[in-house]
């Protein structure tokens, strides 16, 4: 088992557009990352249970060539409106961090 | 005959954010065809597109301007800037153009300038509407004539067909308003016979500056793009491109790492390679591009939310923290009776208490909700839609209440709240929002970004 604080390169957030926010798991190579695609744990019912967010709203894309996962779905409210807390959406990988792989 | 090659040198991810003089000068060294830089982004939120100003300091814009300009008229090649200003609206383009030519007639430079301007007339806008030209992005509703009236500025996002047209023309300093990042890199490869592809993928290296190098900073990339792939190095010897940096980059800002949605087309890089070249060089290939079948233009647009007024508070007691909702619930009873009393009905303002210790990044996503702080920061904010005095004036019974209001078991009996700062409310001004979220459909790629030249 690992955390994912422990097993990936990277593991951010940011705004893609102001409406969305997209968060990237980065690993180091092609093994580590088929071994954690295998998992199934990093998916769309993931995000959508972290993030509170229907599961159809999240777009889950693999990117092999990066041994990288994104997600990416509708940020709590859009960047700058009355109750946005990161404009940027830059801090709102955390909740991931814990997430423990069985690798 | 040599293949063709275009050789590019971006400076930094933003005009503004600075990179290092030996850095530009060492890009220089490698005799680019074009040097450029990103002007913006609408990563800073809607305030700067509506008030006209930019998120860099004109302090800090006009440091970088300066040694870009003398780079590329000293060595008789184009600068090409999008998104000028931040925002890319007419007063935006307006600042960094102004700044140009002061430059110029300070240190004796002389240049054709092109200014490409990306502000939309409303009438324009309505008129595509009327037409079914308009089509909303990100679940966000049709675009309306009362939304397009309400807003305060509305752009339109360019890809590379106006920037050819101001480099075919001539033109070796071109700013221009809102830009697709990529679109003024992608222009120049174009121009020089690149396929699409190819010249796309340089532009969303570029865009960033060195951003795609280990460590990531705010300094050059020097690109070389060929017909079917492309060669980036960071000019700062104290960076290098691998890669895995090379191929995060192009998980950054979009939806998909793989489909890139651009004003012609869709760049798909679910085929690249990345291989090292050196160790601080790398070479991409395998990129493909789908033309679309109807070219569209992206809109930005706000329209005016109120004016905003905050305070910074903290509070050390564990006897308010332990039942803090139930006195926040008491802070805004005290405020609608005392605000309405002047004349701020509750339907007119909106007060929020953003605790930081609690949920103050996260708010409603934040999953830890069982910890108990030893203390908590507070930002006091209201947003008010008559007036900035009327904010503020709400604003100052929502600290005074903070700093007062009885609570069951309260020892603290001379004031809840330690503010850092005095005075402790601050007016932040107008605030803005995003209202127009759309793409237009255009027949001509350039209809909707006139060129003006001039000589400087």
């Amino acid at each position: 088992m690992a955390l994912i604080r422990d097993a990936a390169r990277v593991c951010k957030s940011k705004n893609a557009g102001p409406f969305e926010l997209t968060i990237d798991v980065v690993f180091d190579d092609a093994a580590i990352f088929e071994k954690v695609k295998a998992t199934g744990v990093l998916c769309p019912a993931l995000f959508a249970r972290l993030y509170s967010v229907p599961e159809e709203h999240v777009l889950f894309t693999p990117y092999d060539a990066a041994f990288a996962f994104k997600a990416t779905f509708p940020r709590l409210v859009p960047a700058g409106e009355f109750g946005d807390t990161d404009v940027y959406g830059c801090q709102q990988h955390a909740p991931l961090l814990d997430v423990d792989l069985p690798i | 005959m040599p293949p063709k090659e275009i050789r590019l040198l971006s400076t930094s991810a933003i005009l503004g954010y600075g990179f290092p003089e030996a850095s530009l000068a060492a890009g220089m060294a490698r005799k680019p065809d074009m040097i450029g830089v990103d002007g913006g982004s609408v990563d800073p939120g809607p305030h700067y597109l509506g008030v006209g100003k930019p998120f860099c300091s004109p302090i800090a814009i006009r440091r970088d301007l300066r040694l870009m300009l003398h780079a590329a008229i000293g060595a008789g090649i184009p600068l090409v800037i999008g998104t000028c200003g931040g925002a890319g609206g007419a007063p935006h383009l307006d600042l960094v153009a102004a700044m140009a030519r002061e430059i110029a007639r300070e240190d004796g430079l002389h240049f054709k300038m092109a200014l490409i301007q990306s502000e939309q007339d409303k009438a324009s806008i309505k008129r595509r509407i009327a037409a079914g030209g308009i089509h909303p992005l990100a679940h966000q509703p049709d675009l309306t004539d009362a939304v397009v009236d309400r807003s305060t500025r509305i752009v339109g996002m360019m890809g590379p067909e106006p920037f050819m047209e101001a480099l075919d023309n001539g033109a070796q300093v071109v700013l221009a308003g809102r830009s697709s990042d990529p679109a003024p890199w992608a222009a120049a490869c174009i121009r020089a016979g690149l396929p699409p592809a190819p010249a796309w993928y340089a532009g969303k290296m570029l865009e960033c500056g060195a951003t795609p190098s280990i460590p990531k900073g705010h300094d050059c990339l020097f690109v070389t793009v060929r017909e079917d792939h492309m060669e980036c190095e960071p000019t700062n010897p104290a960076r290098r491109c691998t890669p895995l940096s090379i191929a995060n980059h192009s998980l950054h800002e979009n939806s998909s790492p793989i489909h890139h949605i651009e004003p012609g087309g869709m760049l798909d890089t679910s085929g690249c390679r990345f291989d090292a070249v050196s160790d601080r060089a790398v070479r991409i290939s395998g990129m493909t591009w789908t033309p679309a079948s109807q070219y569209t233009v992206k809109l930005e647009g706000v329209e005016l939310a109120g004016y905003r007024a905050i305070c910074v508070a903290g509070t050390r007691d564990p006897l308010l923290i332990g039942r803090l909702d139930s006195f926040l619930d008491s802070v805004r009873a005290e405020v609608a009776t005392k605000a309405a009393a002047f004349g701020a009905a509750p339907d007119t303002y909106k007060l929020g208490f953003r605790v930081y210790g609690r949920d103050g990044v996260m708010a409603a996503r934040e999953p830890v909700r069982d910890a108990v702080p030893h203390e908590v920061g507070f930002v006091i904010e209201v947003v008010g839609q008559q007036s900035q005095e009327m904010a503020s004036a709400v604003l100052g019974v929502a600290r005074a209440n903070m700093l007062h209001t009885d609570f069951p078991g309260r020892l603290c009996r001379e004031g809840n709240m330690a503010f850092p700062f005095s005075p402790s409310d601050i007016e932040v001004g107008p605030v803005y929002r995003f209202s127009v979220y759309h793409v237009a459909d255009v027949a001509d790629p350039r209809e909707m970004f006139p060129i003006e030249y001039e000589m400087v």
